[in-house]
């Protein structure tokens, strides 16, 4: 019975014991060079479309395995008409609506077909990519089209200044950087501790009072310890804040909400959620639709970072989405997975590119490796749920 | 005396908690046509999934003899070398590939890597003829009827060589004028020398048949009638059937008292969703009162689930037409939502496909079907629903750690707990159990029954669909019969008994 349970959480965190040790394999192989500062600041910025895209993708996922192959496209075809509008010396808020609601349209658009017509999402979707890869052509006529407001650039985590700003100075370290991990270490371990007494009055089980512990010192330190890393560097990256916006939204919509709890149902058993008087179509469409806003999302922090619109943008993004979300749990046949384990997912995703990167190895193996990554993630994904039978 | 071709010696067959098939023997000559006949889950099909090496050997006990040697069957493949093959009671045909195609799907003609479809095309004519199909092996087999696809199955096991044939419930899903030419055909083959065993639950087709007939009651075989010797009319069969006695194996119902009509439907026909010229509920009326158990006792394929899941919001079927009154006003329910807020609920008999998502855990299940009663503008209250789930966790009894185990681990009984539970948090005015009981142990059976007495001293109605003439005669106020997609009696409990049902069904058969 114990080692039962042992294993059993040894096989809930094993994708974060393996992100703990491709981290020591990396600090080991490029001499520390991975926990870098600004590496890490590298990190987040680069792959802020990777958490933004993969929380789309985790949806769609969990409806029963269906996948939006279409996503690149729309980032590019979305950052493409922003990148137009702030050309034309219009308002980068303009901008960032019109981007969020094109977004919105064309994952509607998707979205009816697969819910209402019964297109299959592979197929629905695998057209939407050829299409808006087209059309954001189209949309830039071949060029590349640059993005100098510099607002927008801030506040989306582009150019050399998308920090939070330091309010208090400090010479080598940020100190508003700081402060602000330190706040938000101490607010998740009020809430935890209230949690924990609101379910311990209510007379409802609570995890063992050892592990509960060790995890919220685990969690704490990690966050301290990030925020004091960005704080030797320049500080909170706006990209973060948007990573952590879309994260915390979504993690509430996934596990406190109604259609969160549908979107796992259908992927479970599609006929008994129906059944039990679900409208499944409204599901999909919403699962669709969400994903398209935040493609639309993920176009705005693109041509931030990038400073500018290109036709080739957004390629294979979608595949990053999905492998994340793979790697974090999700079950390829829906029904299972989690905004978190998708974190972890992406964050193991993000080291290993640029922990190859640092090493120097040639992008073409980079892939290699990923791959493997990815089946192997799998295989154990299928592995242990054949156990079980 | 002819040969004996096979001979099934002592075979007990366990699964965990259950043991499927105990000691049971078998004994079949070559030559002769031997009808298995027993209610559902006797273990007719265990004892034939036994046979074909479906459960291989060494998961059973006991030896099966087939001509002079004791088998060792690992796989279907090894049965069917020696020329076992079962056709199964549901088609195993792939719609969009020709007859020809399916006839030897795994058995091709020619080389590994090079079909000879020439070979295969003349050969599959060859026994399409044999079975008195006048078709084409090219033609796709979605292209023709079930009744034509049900020879096809068997022209493809005549390909495989067969010397013994197995057909589970062959006419199952086949008209009267089609079930009599498959019996014709049997008749035929039997003339040219081949063994036949045949499952059915219509006992005039056994009659029809059978030189010899085993019948098959919880697990073990009861006797072998030989049609030769002994006089074998329905009724001696029927006795064989269900031949044990009534104890105390349900609960009592005391003191409710039966109120007005709470739900009546009537003139309710239903066609098949996917074929729809075939009327899989027929002119059908009935009602239920306040404080009333209805049972609706039908064979599998009668069409009793086809007509509750109509009821249910149009969950099956298409074309359906009739009046359903709620209350005594009339009524249009289009989804299962309407149905569940109109007061409606069904508890489906298929908990792992239709009922339960198994992937998660007992109080997600629990509160599925009524979110809203627990949720704050969409947001859930997750406190509220741990609540509901342990509330019903004690009233039903489950056996589980706890409220957040996946449904998934449970056994068969807790899980119809669960799904129980459900559909009771619906609170709904009419229930509708479908198979309450299938598949779980006799005390689990009880609990149930224990549940659904509760609900109808607490003013509900319950209709409880059921092919387990014990249970439906046991837990019923008033019963309907239900055979080919019609109502063919009604009885109040008191007058009923599983003769009398069985003879209503018999009749219904005949009468077309």
């Amino acid at each position: 019975m114990e080692k039962m349970k042992i294993t059993d959480s040894l096989k809930k965190y094993t994708m974060i014991i393996a992100l703990v040790l491709v981290v020591a394999f990396f600090y080991w192989s490029t001499e520390g060079k991975i926990l870098y500062a600004q590496n890490i600041n590298n990190l987040i910025s680069q792959n802020a479309y990777v958490f933004v895209l993969a929380t789309g993708m985790l949806l769609c996922i969990l409806t029963g395995g269906n996948i939006d192959l279409s996503v690149g496209s729309v980032v590019c075809f979305v950052g493409g008409i922003g990148a137009l509008i702030m050309d034309k010396k219009m308002s980068p808020w303009l901008a960032v609506i019109v981007m969020l609601i094109v977004g919105l349209l064309v994952g509607m658009f998707q979205g009816f077909w697969i819910a209402y017509i019964k297109v299959p999402p592979f197929i629905a979707t695998l057209a939407g990519m050829y299409a808006f890869r087209g059309l954001s052509n189209v949309v830039l006529q071949g060029y590349a089209v640059s993005v100098s407001d510099t607002t927008f650039l801030n506040v989306f985590g582009g150019g050399a200044d998308c920090y939070v700003p330091n309010f208090f100075g400090g010479e080598t370290l940020n100190i508003t950087c700081l402060a602000a991990g330190i706040l938000i270490t101490a607010f998740y371990i009020l809430l935890t501790i209230r949690n924990r007494i609101r379910k311990k009055t209510k007379g409802y089980a609570t995890q063992p009072f050892a592990g509960e512990l060790i995890k919220t010192v685990l969690i704490s330190a990690a966050i301290v310890w990030l925020f004091y890393k960005l704080s030797n560097y320049k500080g909170i990256p706006s990209a973060l804040i948007w990573i952590a916006l879309v994260l915390l939204v979504y993690a509430y919509i996934t596990s406190k909400t109604t259609i969160g709890r549908y979107l796992y149902a259908v992927g479970g058993n599609e006929k008994a959620t129906r059944l039990s008087g679900v409208n499944t179509k409204k599901v999909y469409f919403f699962a669709y639709a969400n994903m398209g806003l935040l493609a639309g999302l993920a176009g705005i922090l693109t041509i931030a970072r990038a400073a500018s619109a290109q036709p080739t943008y957004g390629q294979g993004y979608e595949m990053d989405a999905i492998a994340a979300c793979f790697i974090g749990g999700a079950s390829a046949y829906g029904g299972v997975g989690s905004v978190v384990g998708m974190v972890v997912g992406a964050t193991l995703m993000g080291v290993i590119n640029q922990g190859m990167s640092i090493m120097g190895i040639e992008a073409n193996y980079q892939k290699v490796v990923k791959g493997i990554v990815l089946l192997v993630a799998i295989i154990f994904d299928v592995m242990s749920k054949k156990e079980k039978k | 005396m002819a040969k004996v071709l096979l001979e099934m010696k002592n075979i007990t067959k366990t699964f965990p908690g259950v043991k499927a098939l105990d000691n049971v023997n078998l004994k079949v000559e070559e030559g002769e046509i031997h009808a298995l006949v027993g209610e559902n889950g006797a273990g007719k099909s265990t004892l034939m999934n036994v046979l074909s090496g479906i459960y291989p050997y060494g998961t059973y006990e006991g030896d099966i003899v087939y001509n002079g040697e004791i088998c060792k069957f690992n796989k279907i493949k090894d049965s069917e070398e020696k020329g076992i093959v079962i056709i199964h009671q549901e088609l195993a045909l792939v719609p969009e590939m020709s007859i020809g195609e399916n006839m030897f799907l795994g058995n091709e003609q020619g080389k590994k890597n090079a079909i000879d479809w020439d070979k295969t095309y003349a050969e599959a004519d060859k026994y399409l003829k044999m079975v008195g199909l006048a078709e084409s092996s090219k033609v796709l087999v979605k292209e023709i009827g079930t009744g034509k696809q049900q020879l096809v199955e068997i022209a493809k096991a005549l390909a495989k060589q067969a010397k013994l044939l197995i057909l589970d419930e062959p006419t199952s899903s086949l008209n009267e004028t089609d079930s009599r030419a498959l019996l014709d055909l049997m008749l035929e083959f039997k003339k040219q020398g081949m063994t036949m065993i045949i499952i059915t639950h219509k006992l005039n087709e056994v009659a029809y048949v059978a030189d010899k007939i085993t019948v098959v009651r919880d697990g073990s075989t009861i006797e072998t009638l030989d049609k030769h010797t002994t006089e074998i009319s329905e009724d001696r069969i029927i006795q064989g059937m269900v031949g044990r006695e009534l104890t105390n194996r349900f609960p009592k119902r005391e003191g409710v008292k039966i109120g007005d009509i709470n739900m009546e439907v009537d003139n309710w026909t239903v066609y098949h969703p996917l074929y729809p010229e075939r009327k899989v509920v027929d002119n059908v009326s009935i009602n239920v009162r306040k404080g009333e158990v209805v049972g609706i006792y039908g064979l599998m394929g009668a069409g009793r689930t086809e007509l509750a899941m109509s009821i249910f919001g149009q969950s099956y079927g298409t074309g359906i037409t009739g009046t359903l009154k709620l209350n005594g006003k009339e009524i249009t329910l289009k989804t299962p939502k309407d149905a569940i807020k109109n007061k409606l609920a069904y508890v489906t008999e298929d908990r792992k496909g239709n009922g339960l998502v198994l992937s998660n855990p007992i109080k997600i299940n629990t509160t599925l079907a009524n979110l809203d009663s627990i949720s704050n503008h969409k947001v859930i209250d997750k406190d509220k629903e741990y609540q509901v789930a342990e509330e019903y966790r004690q009233k039903l009894r489950t056996k589980c750690p706890s409220v957040e185990q996946n449904v998934g681990n449970l056994s068969g009984g807790n899980q119809q707990k669960v799904l129980l539970a459900k559909w009771m948090f619906t609170e709904p005015d009419v229930l509708i159990l479908d198979e309450p009981t299938r598949g779980i142990d006799v005390g689990a059976k009880y609990e149930i029954y224990c549940i659904i007495n509760d609900l109808v001293a607490a003013g509900k109605s319950v209709i409880m669909i059921s092919s387990e003439l014990p249970e439906v005669l046991g837990m019923s106020d008033r019963i309907y019969i239900m055979n080919a997609a019609k109502i063919v009696g009604e009885l109040q409990a008191e007058d009923a008994s599983q003769e009398i049902i069985m003879a209503n069904i018999l009749k219904s058969g005949k009468g077309e």
